[in-house]
């Protein structure tokens, strides 16, 4: 026996050498952890920077407005004394301090782009500023007169309250926008009328239009995943490829054919007419609508579908379908009972796969979705490209990420996110 | 250090050093791809490297996100691009935010032959202080010939007759065009247009015009689906911009004829990125691809209108196909009876307003 | 329980996947109702394939397979009313084992509080009655084994077919297993069609043995009869440890014969299933039918040369040269006063002619 072990106390375990067992425990397992955290560090850092930083930068982005304060930094401190719930515009003051920022903003080139912020509010904005800009530095005082006189919007109230209202280091203009809600002319929050909202109506066509993708995704590969999963692996393995034929053609490729495929003098409607299903007249319109999007939509993502189903049903033996067959039950009894409750992990993986990738699709509803088959995702891509309104897109694109959390954990709570099989 | 680390460091160096002075001789050019590209590619870029022997001319086809695109390098101080070709108002938005750089027309670019100074030759279509015009463009209409019988569409009216004229027709999925189109068609004169447009019961009664084929309607969002659609027959009529009419019409004898009833003019050219590493090499090839006799030149491949007053004259016939150039022009006199300047004013200052008005119109 | 009639009978079945290669190649059989009966053979041999065509989960390519006087050839599986325990056991993993348990009745539509009666016998049957509310991913390998059991026999199947089933336990572990499921199937007197590639689970379980080998049925027997009675050398060899000696037969004198090893020497053995003079024949001897310094009424004696010893408690295994062949095994039982023998050592060995039997030559 060791000496050390004579003298230690009872209560605390010790090693050979008299260490506690806690602390040798815990110095052995550190150079294991060492080593576990030198191993995910580089992916760690490679999703932190192409992944974490750039959402919490959008999430930034979306509520962002330091551009106002920052070119008219003269301006926005002084107008915070102005009452825009009165009738009369600012006084002498802020048009001096407007005068000098403007003066700066032009020789800097800086101007043009708080015109553009504020344009998402209250169209004007742009040109006011522009063309202000060109000519602020040889205004001479009284400067108010001298800017109305160069542009009459300068007179008006309402765009003295809206640039107060964007004023601020942040706003909530754009998650307002995204919301179908704005401001009225005195800056209270009013929802849009019907007619001119659309986000909150996209939102739930997206959604709805995943949801439908999913659920025909899921019909369709159901039964090919299972004889993928009992076919020998020669057969299987050619199946598999037709599966996953849409993955190796191109965009191009693939759109060309639906629409040659699909469009009203396309292969499926002049078969159909010469069959004499359809009258030459009233032919079926199935792309550049919310069909269109669909179909192709459900092609592209099919896969996405099939490999984790497959590869859930591939890891149920057999012997569950026997088993339950030799208990007494039917075909069906056993397929619900049994088979239908095994596939589970493969249908949430595979849902949740498609149904995500599905409303951040943006390319294919783009090509073949006319008017009732585009999805937000189209309008996240257009201000981002076209509108460079980034903030809206970021917006867009935050409410979208909630949407997906929140469904996220409602499938937690309904499935169990450990209930899930991607492989 | 081990040889191998050695190795790899020397090999890593050298390659670096080899991307380094090829990009010292190279430009990337950013444009709208196709045969756009293909005809600067022709009537500049080649005759520019084989005057230049150290240049290289990279072209670069992400043109209909060009704007985003700059914009995203600008923000991460990281500018790979050298020249981008942009229509006459993304140039504007790119100049406000400060992401070209702003040129002195008459310091920078030639002279027309007579000694005509570049802004005067150019005159009214340098429309910003970033902006050296290219191209004069139309966005206009084409219909199949086979569809219309002995009775051809002839104007804009004939856009939203759906009897004269049944079947679909295409429009672009955006505010900008369709919104005068439709209030041409309701009877507003054409120096009214954008005036009308400015209220809102102007875009009411735009909207109003535009309801009532909005069912017969196929959006468009990239330029080539119109002419697709067209020799397809999916479309009786669509609107698109000239050029490709002309490749489907001229070039692949597609039965399709273009409606040129008030055609929309509006412009395109280059901007000078700012943060190009290449700045001087870059105006040196602006001064070269712009002159009177390169504008000319364009026409030879594609059917655009030279931005130069003094390169009207010159347009010739096509490269290969040796017809004359002129008539295809929008400018031409018998195709340009009723035209409508792309107003860039209003649209800096409305395109987001109502294209978001648009767009709500379309969704309901 | 007696009764004339066979309960299950397999008329002249076989079957073949791909229409080339038959894997059952006439199988006949007979199972008294009441009987335990295993088909045993190495894998591949087609003792898995009969007994999925008389689950019903494979179809008979030829042949009738007949069930208490029934065809059952065109009944499906789920209306066979047969139990079966599968190699993997092949629980529900998302049910309980109570769950499991009242699947085969809640599909029979017993009403649910005579099912819950059943279910919780037939857990205190195999000692699982406090498992029930655990699913199957909480057992260990032997309790699912157990469920597995309860629940082939929950329904009052008649007949028990099991498939391995004790193939993934431990060595122990197995043993005991294999005296519960006998019990089981003691007590309640079930058919049991029982599946295994492993002799001694065969010997101790079984009433009779049927040996397959590539589609064939070599041997069907009791066990007692199938070690000490080999019809053919592949039984032989298959059941126990065996010392197997080529050579050619010199002469055949009514139930006896001579055969001569390769020139070494001639043995006499019993003349069970041999060609005539002339053809080469297998002999198959018992390792613990050898005797050590044998007395001169032995008529086979000859000398053997330890090659190797292993030590095995209750035995020691001699490996020795005899009559030139090399793989000779003697098993020397570990007696008081048993011979010490050293590695090298040349000794007297001997057999008499009933323990050695001549068999048919495998080549």
């Amino acid at each position: 026996m060791n000496s050390s072990v004579k003298h230690s106390n009872p209560s605390v375990m010790v090693t050979a050498d008299g260490v506690p067992l806690m602390v040798s425990l815990s110095r052995a397992k550190r150079k294991a952890k060492i080593r576990a955290l030198l191993l995910v560090t580089p992916l760690f850092l490679f999703i932190l920077v192409t992944f974490f930083i750039p959402i919490a930068s959008m999430l930034l982005r979306s509520v962002d407005n330091e551009v106002v304060e920052e070119t008219l930094s003269r301006t926005v401190p002084i107008l915070q004394g102005w009452d825009q719930t009165g009738d009369t515009i600012p006084d002498e003051t802020v048009f001096v301090a407007l005068h000098q920022d403007f003066v700066d903003g032009y020789r800097e080139k800086t101007i043009g782009s708080p015109g553009r912020r504020l344009n998402y509010e209250k169209p004007g904005f742009s040109s006011l500023f522009r063309k202000t800009a060109r000519k602020a530095e040889k205004f001479e005082p009284p400067y108010q007169a001298a800017f109305i006189k160069a542009d009459k919007k300068w007179g008006d109230i309402n765009y003295w309250r809206v640039l107060k209202r964007e004023s601020g280091p942040s706003t909530d203009s754009y998650y307002m926008t995204a919301l179908d809600y704005g401001y009225n002319d005195i800056g209270e929050r009013v929802a849009k009328a019907d007619d001119q909202s659309i986000y909150v109506d996209l939102f739930g066509r997206t959604f709805w239009i995943s949801f439908v993708i999913t659920s025909i995704c899921l019909v369709l590969a159901f039964p090919i995943s299972y004889l993928l999963s009992i076919l020998p692996a020669k057969s299987s393995n050619l199946l598999m490829i037709l599966v996953l034929l849409p993955f190796w053609t191109s965009l191009l490729v693939r759109t060309s054919a639906w629409i040659a495929l699909l469009q009203q003098q396309g292969v499926i409607n002049d078969m159909l007419v010469w069959a004499g299903f359809l009258g030459d007249d009233n032919r079926l319109a199935m792309i550049h609508n919310q069909a269109g999007t669909i179909i192709a939509m459900v092609h592209v993502l099919l896969p996405f579908m099939v490999l984790p189903l497959y590869s859930v049903m591939k890891t149920i033996p057999q012997s569950y379908m026997r088993a339950a067959r030799s208990l007494g039950a039917n075909p069906f009894t056993a397929f619900v009972r049994v088979y239908l409750p095994g596939t589970i992990p493969g249908i949430g993986a595979g849902s949740i796969l498609v149904f995500i990738i599905s409303i951040g699709y943006y390319i294919t509803p783009a090509l073949v979705g006319g008017q009732s088959g585009t999805l937000i995702s189209n309008f996240i891509a257009y201000h981002l490209q076209s509108s460079l309104n980034w903030g809206l897109a970021a917006a867009l694109g935050a409410i979208l990420l909630f949407a997906v959390f929140a469904l996220y954990i409602l499938y937690d709570k309904i499935v169990g996110i450990d209930n899930m099989k991607l492989g | 250090m081990n040889k191998f680390v050695k190795q790899t460091l020397l090999a890593t160096a050298v390659t670096a050093a080899m991307v380094s002075t090829a990009s010292a001789k190279e430009l990337v050019m950013v444009s709208w791809g196709g045969a756009y590209t293909a005809s600067q590619q022709k009537a500049y870029h080649e005759p520019y490297m084989a005057n230049n022997p150290g240049v290289t001319i990279i072209n670069d086809d992400s043109g209909s996100g060009a704007l985003a695109k700059l914009r995203a390098m600008k923000e991460a101080g990281n500018v790979t691009w050298d020249l981008i070709d942009m229509t006459g108002s993304a140039a504007m938005t790119a100049c406000e935010e400060g992401l070209a750089e702003e040129i002195d027309h008459d310091k920078v670019l030639a002279n027309a032959p007579d000694g005509t100074p570049a802004s005067v030759d150019f005159g009214d279509l340098i429309i910003s202080p970033c902006f050296v015009p290219q191209i004069v463009y139309s966005t206009t209409f084409g219909y199949r010939t086979d569809k219309v019988g002995s009775n051809p569409p002839t104007s804009i009216n004939d856009v939203f007759d759906l009897e004269k004229y049944p079947g679909k027709r295409s429009l672009e999925k955006r505010a900008v065009n369709n919104m005068e189109w439709a209030l041409l068609a309701d009877g507003v004169p054409s120096d009214k247009v954008y005036d009308v447009l400015a209220t809102d019961a102007g875009v009411k009664r735009a909207f109003a015009k535009l309801d009532t084929i909005k069912d017969s309607v196929v959006w468009w969002e990239k330029g080539a689906q119109t002419p697709q659609l067209l020799a397809d027959g999916e479309i009786v009529m669509g609107s698109t911009y000239n050029g490709r009419l002309f490749s489907l019409i001229v070039e692949e004898k597609q039965p399709v004829a273009m409606m040129w009833d008030w055609q929309v003019f509006d412009l395109d050219g280059w901007i000078v990125p700012k943060g190009t590493k290449n700045k001087a090499e870059v105006m040196k090839y602006l001064k070269f691809a712009t002159d009177t006799q390169r504008l000319a030149d364009q026409s030879k491949y594609i059917s655009y209108g030279p931005a130069r007053a003094s390169s009207a004259p010159l347009v010739g016939k096509h490269a290969t196909l040796g017809i004359d150039m002129a008539p295809h022009m929008p400018t031409a006199p018998a195709n340009s009876k009723n035209t409508l300047l792309y107003n860039i004013e209003f649209w800096a200052d409305n395109t987001d307003d109502l294209n978001e008005k648009f767009y709500a119109w379309l969704a309901n | 329980m007696s009764n004339d009639q066979p309960y299950v009978q397999f008329k002249n079945v076989q079957k073949s996947y791909d229409g080339v290669i038959l894997v059952v190649k006439g199988f006949n059989l007979d199972v008294a109702e009441g009987e335990f009966i295993t088909m045993l053979g190495p894998s591949g041999s087609g003792k898995t394939t009969c007994l999925m065509m008389l689950a019903g989960f494979e179809t008979a390519t030829h042949g009738d397979i007949i069930l208490d006087g029934q065809s059952i050839n065109d009944v499906a599986p789920h209306k066979r009313n047969i139990g079966m325990v599968f190699q993997n056991y092949a629980l529900f993993p998302h049910m309980t084992v109570a769950e499991n348990l009242m699947f085969p009745l809640e599909v029979r539509n017993m009403p649910k509080s005579d099912a819950q009666k059943k279910v919780q016998k037939a857990l205190d049957m195999v000692q699982m009655g406090s498992f029930g509310q655990r699913r199957p991913g909480q057992l260990s390998g032997g309790q699912q084994q157990r469920v597995a059991v309860a629940r082939a026999l929950v329904f009052d199947a008649k007949l028990v077919l099991m498939d391995e089933p004790l193939g993934a336990l431990d060595k122990q572990l197995r043993e005991q297993m294999q005296y519960e499921i006998k019990h089981i199937h003691d007590n309640l007197g079930v058919t049991v069609v029982y599946v295994t590639h492993d002799q001694s689970e065969a010997l101790t379980m079984s009433d009779r043995i049927a040996v397959f080998d590539d589609g064939v049925v070599k041997q069907l027997a009791s066990p007692s009869e199938l070690y000490e009675k080999p019809d053919n050398a592949f039984v032989a060899q298959f059941i126990g440890e065996n010392n197997t000696l080529r050579g050619k037969i010199t002469s055949i004198d009514g139930n006896d014969c001579r055969v001569d090893i390769d020139g070494h020497g001639e043995m006499i053995a019993q003349a069970i299933n041999i060609g005539g003079v002339g053809d080469m024949t297998t002999l198959s001897l018992r390792p613990e039918r050898v005797w050590l310094d044998p007395d001169d009424t032995f008529p086979n004696v000859f000398e053997g040369k330890v090659e190797e010893l292993i030590y095995l408690g209750d035995h020691i295994r001699t490996r020795m040269t005899v009559c030139g062949h090399d793989e000779f095994i003697v098993k020397i039982p570990n007696s008081t006063d048993h011979k010490d023998l050293q590695v090298g050592d040349t000794t007297k060995i001997g057999w008499k002619v009933e323990d050695c039997r001549a068999l048919d030559c495998t080549d």
